[in-house]
Parts: C-alpha cells; structure tokens; sequence
C-alpha cells in the first residue's frame, strides 16, 4: 500500500522530461539565433547541471537558510519534537528529520531534504502556536508525506529545471535584441539569407516568451497533484483527517504573507504563500489546489485509506480520481475516534503562544529567568551584569 | 539430446531465479516486520520507565485515589513480566497498562494543583506522545505484518514460504474496547 505511491511518480517523471526539453529546445533555438544551435545546447545544458548539483547537495540548507529557520532541539519544543517522531514512526520513515522553526506570524510549513535519510522540516512560529495538538499532526503528517513520497527531491529538481529556462530565457531575448540588430547589419553587408535569420530570430523570440510560461504550468501540475497526494498520506497516518482539515482551515483563515518566501520556493510550502484571500485559486496557475476545496475532501473521507481519499476526491471535484489505481486496496481503514482535544493537559492558545515564544527567545540565545513574582526576565547574550534586578518586583537575580 | 539437455537447464535456472527474486522480497518484508516490532517495543519500554516517575509526581497530589495508582503499578509490572512474551500475548498486558492510565489521567481533572504543575505538564506531554507512538508504531507494525503475511499465503510465494520456513507473522492487536473506550469519570461523590 505505502510504495504503490510510486506509480504516480511515472507521471511526474514525465512531465519533468517535458519540461527538460523545453529547456533543451531554449537552448537550441538560442544557439541558432547566434548561428551555433551546439554551443546554445551545451551552455543550457552545462548551466542545468551546475544548479542541479547544487540544488541536490545544498538545495535544503540554502532554502533553510532563506527562510532564515532555526533548527531546534527535541527539549526546545517537546510538544512539536514528538508530534514529528509520532508522524516519522507511522510513516515508517527511517530517519528522524531535522525540526526547524520560522520566526514569522505567517502560517505556513515546509519539508526540504534530498531523500528521506537527509531531509527536514519546518514551521513558522505563527502557525506553531496556532494549531493544537491533533493539527500540528496533521500538518507534520502532510510534510512527512512529502518527504517519505520522494516529494521533496522532485520539486527541488523541478524548481531548478524552471529556474534554469526562466534564467536562460531572460537573458537570451535580451541577447537576441542586441544580437539581432548587430546580425541584421552583418546580413545586409553579406546579403542574401537575412530572410531565413530574420525568421529564426522571430521564432526564437517568441519561443523565449513562451518556455518559461509553459514550464511553470508543467511545474504547477506536478505540485497540485502532490499536495492532494500528500493530504491522502496525512490522512492515512494520522487515521484522523479532521486534524489537517481544521489546521488548512486556520491556515486559510490568515491573511499574514510569508516575508521569506519567493516565487521559486513557492510549492514547497504547505500553502501557497502568496495567495490573495477571496481568490479561487483552482485556475492553472496555481501551485496549491485551493484550500476550501482540499478542507471539503478531508471532510468527506469516510474511512482513513487511499481509497476513501480518492471517493472523497471524486465526489467533491467530479470527474476522475486523484490516486494510482494499483494504490487502491478493498481494505478499510477505520478513522481514530478518540481524539486529545480537550482532554487534560492539552495545552492552548495561551499555553501554545507562551511555549512558542520562549523557543523563539531561547533560539535567539536569550536567556529567560522566572522570577518569583510570575514575570519573565529575557536576559539578551550579551548581557554583562552578573546580577539583574525584576523590573516588575525588585527582587535580584544571577543573570 | 542435446536440445532437451539445454531446455532442462533452462527451466531449472529460470526456476532458480524465481527462487531467489521471491526470498529476497520475503527476506525484505520479514525484516521490516522485525524492525516495526523493535520500534513497538522501544515505545513499551519507554512507557515503562516513565510510569514510577508519573507515580511519584502524582502520589503527593492524589489523595483519594491509592486504587487507581495502584492498578497503573500493578499492571506495568505484570507488562514487565511479559515483555519477552509474543505479540498477542504482550499485546493484552499491554492493552490493560493503557487503559489503567487512561483512567489515571482522566482523574487528573479533579486536581487542579496537579494540573499546574510544571513537571506533571511535561511528564503528561512524554505520556502522551508515547501512547501516540505506541499506538503509530502499531499501526505500522500490523501493516508490515499484514504484507508479509499476504507474501507468504499467496502463489507463488507460498510456495517458496513454506519451502524456506517462512512462518506468519502475529498481529498485535489490542483489545480495542479496553484501550479505546474512553474512562467514565463521575464528579458526584
């Protein structure tokens, strides 16, 4: 049942090769508008290359590092460590992932990593605080999923493919418009032939505006049918998709803009970070399928397996199922009944905003000291004093 | 005959290879189970060690409740005593440690002191998670053991199962009515 997810991978596959030969084909119509189709393909190649190395051995720790995230430690946040150990053990993933976690009131989580023995997850603090229990599962179930569906290394790819063709096109039509007016005297010097170049250099061109275009529509169709994929995973792991159904309702309910996010790393959040409220979002350019819609099949699974996702699926769009067939089994999955909300010790909202703000002060390296009168004294990593004073009751503490 | 010589050879390492290709994949799967079991056990364990702490937090706290505390020792030691049992057996002392706790944190409630107190917090956080992961690691343990079954009862597997004593493997099912039902707590007293 867990693998036969691979199947669907075959259709990712080929949409990447698609998107690899628009890149092929830019650099080959930029190589013939400087009258050297090889050498265009070679710099197209070569440049696709070097980003793909890159991406692939330092892609997580640059994303990691544009999101400005903190990696923590399991006493850092226990509630958050174990919700990701519980997640990695039901997924059967191998490796613990790293946690990080983004200073931002934006809500939003992402998974980054090569493959499942080196991968990560982060969230921001906004959404840490905001959820409970049973929704940050569910949000660590959708990010597990990534990783343990080999999500994350596709969209890495991915990206970089775009990126690539957005780099080149770019460039080369700007290129083109030099080159081409250069090349039209050259022509008309020579005579003869300026036709069939002037031809080239209009395809070319058009060609240009076009392939990066194409390219984030490919790429866009990847992601969405990887972030229904993913839900259908959540959903199996926790045996309980309310818990993720409520937390994208939270999600969808903000209107806070992720600051560190872009354009490129876009898909890999769990929503998209830039969409605008109100917005139906199920046109194609879109790298998430619209909220309120993945909420609605949540809702609609009668049981916990692939199968219920894939009729929830069917119901709430029409038309064909979103799952592999071969990952379609009779068996049923019964959801989980019992669940902790509201039971003892479930911390909340304030516990929850209390808790993350002292992780996010401690990763500062802020020191926090109790004071006996209830206040929090946040001691900056620069403080020289040996003792410090309450400013609330007097009393004098060892800073 | 030479022909029927090479036809023979073929037949036979062709069957050679089918061979091979399906203990492997039984090889595989029965590890997996293997290790799903040990990540089971892991939890156990940690529940385990976390109990006497709990007990000892609580025991200040809790008054009126010497039964309730009582069972949740008792059972974790009847657990300790099984825990080299089989799984259905495990499984079963097991199920009534959960729902001895279960009962234990739902009284938790009448004691407000309790609640407040930061390492009963943190010790309930760790309780938690473990029923959790417990309860995940299960769940992924039975549908190891559901695959591997499945290899070893179907053709052509089964014929290479029973062939290189490929055994079943044993689900570990928990009494759900005991474990799941949720603990009835009355405040008229």
């Amino acid at each position: 049942m867990w693998e036969q997810i691979r199947s669907n991978q075959i259709r990712s596959v080929v949409l990447t090769i698609g998107m690899g030969a628009l890149l092929i084909l830019i650099g080959y119509f930029l190589g013939l508008a400087f009258d050297s189709a090889i050498a265009g393909l070679v710099i197209a190649i070569l440049l696709w290359v070097i980003l793909s190395l890159v991406a692939y051995f330092q892609g997580d720790s640059i994303l990691l590092g544009m999101s400005r995230a903190k990696k923590i430690r399991p006493d850092d946040h226990p509630r958050l460590f174990n919700v990701v150990e519980e997640m990695k053990i039901a997924s059967g993933l191998e490796k613990m992932p790293d946690i990080y976690i983004i200073d931002d009131p934006a809500l939003n989580a992402f998974a980054t990593g090569r493959d499942p023995n080196r991968a990560s997850v982060a969230i921001t603090s906004g959404l840490l605080q905001k959820l409970n229990r049973d929704e940050l599962q569910g949000v660590m179930a959708h990010e597990i999923s990534h990783i343990k569906n080999r999500d994350v290394l596709l969209m890495a790819m991915c990206s970089v493919l775009l990126g690539t063709i957005v780099l080149l096109a770019y460039y080369g039509s700007r290129f083109l418009f030099l080159g081409g007016r250069t090349g039209s005297r050259r022509s008309s010097s020579s005579g003869g032939g300026g036709g069939a170049q002037l031809i080239i250099l209009v395809v070319a061109l058009v060609f240009m505006i076009l392939a990066p275009i194409f390219a984030q529509l490919i790429y866009f169709a990847i992601s969405r049918k990887r972030e229904y994929l993913a839900d259908a995973s959540g959903a199996l792991y926790t045996r309980y998709p309310e818990g993720l159904a409520s937390a994208l309702e939270k999600l969808a309910a903000s209107t806070e803009q992720l600051k560190s996010a872009n354009q490129a790393t876009a898909p890999m959040y769990i929503i998209n970070p830039f969409r605008k409220k109100g917005l139906k979002a199920s046109d194609l350019t879109s790298t998430h399928p619209p909220i309120s819609e993945r909420v609605r099949i949540l809702r609609a699974m009668a049981g916990a397996s692939f199968n219920n996702y894939d009729q929830a699926y069917r119901q709430v769009r029409g038309g064909k199922g979103v799952m592999p067939a071969a990952s379609l089994t009779a068996e049923t999955v019964p959801i989980a009944t019992i669940k902790l909300e509201g039971e003892a010790g479930e911390a909340n909202d304030i516990q929850r905003a209390r808790d993350t703000s002292d992780v996010m002060w401690r990763l500062s390296n802020y020191k926090t000291i109790i004071c006996d009168c209830g206040a929090k004294l946040r001691v900056p990593p620069n403080f020289k004093e040996p003792q410090i004073k309450c400013p609330h009751c007097g009393r004098t503490h060892q800073a | 005959m030479p022909v029927a010589v090479w036809v023979i050879i073929g037949v036979v390492v062709v069957l050679g290879v089918i061979v091979v290709v399906l203990q492997r994949s039984l090889v595989g799967l029965r590890n997996q189970v293997k290790n799903a079991w040990a990540q089971i056990d892991v939890q156990l364990k940690r529940r385990h060690d976390l109990i006497p702490n709990l007990v000892e937090t609580v025991k200040g706290y809790m008054k009126f409740e010497r039964e309730t505390l009582e069972a949740v020792t008792k059972a974790r030691n009847i657990a300790l005593q099984a825990s080299s049992a089989g799984a259905g057996e495990r499984a079963k002392v097991e199920g009534e440690l959960s729902s001895a706790l279960s009962r234990l944190l739902a009284v938790v409630e009448r004691y407000p002191d309790l609640k407040a107190n930061q390492n009963f917090l943190a010790l309930q956080e760790e309780l938690t998670s473990t029923e959790n992961k417990i309860s995940f690691s299960r769940q992924f343990y039975n549908d190891s053991v559901l695959r591997y079954n499945n290899q070893t009862q179907m053709v052509p597997s089964n014929i290479v199962a029973s062939m290189l004593g490929f055994k079943a493997g044993e689900f570990f099912e928990v009494t759900l009515a005991a474990e799941r039902e949720a603990p009835k707590v009355s405040f008229t007293q």
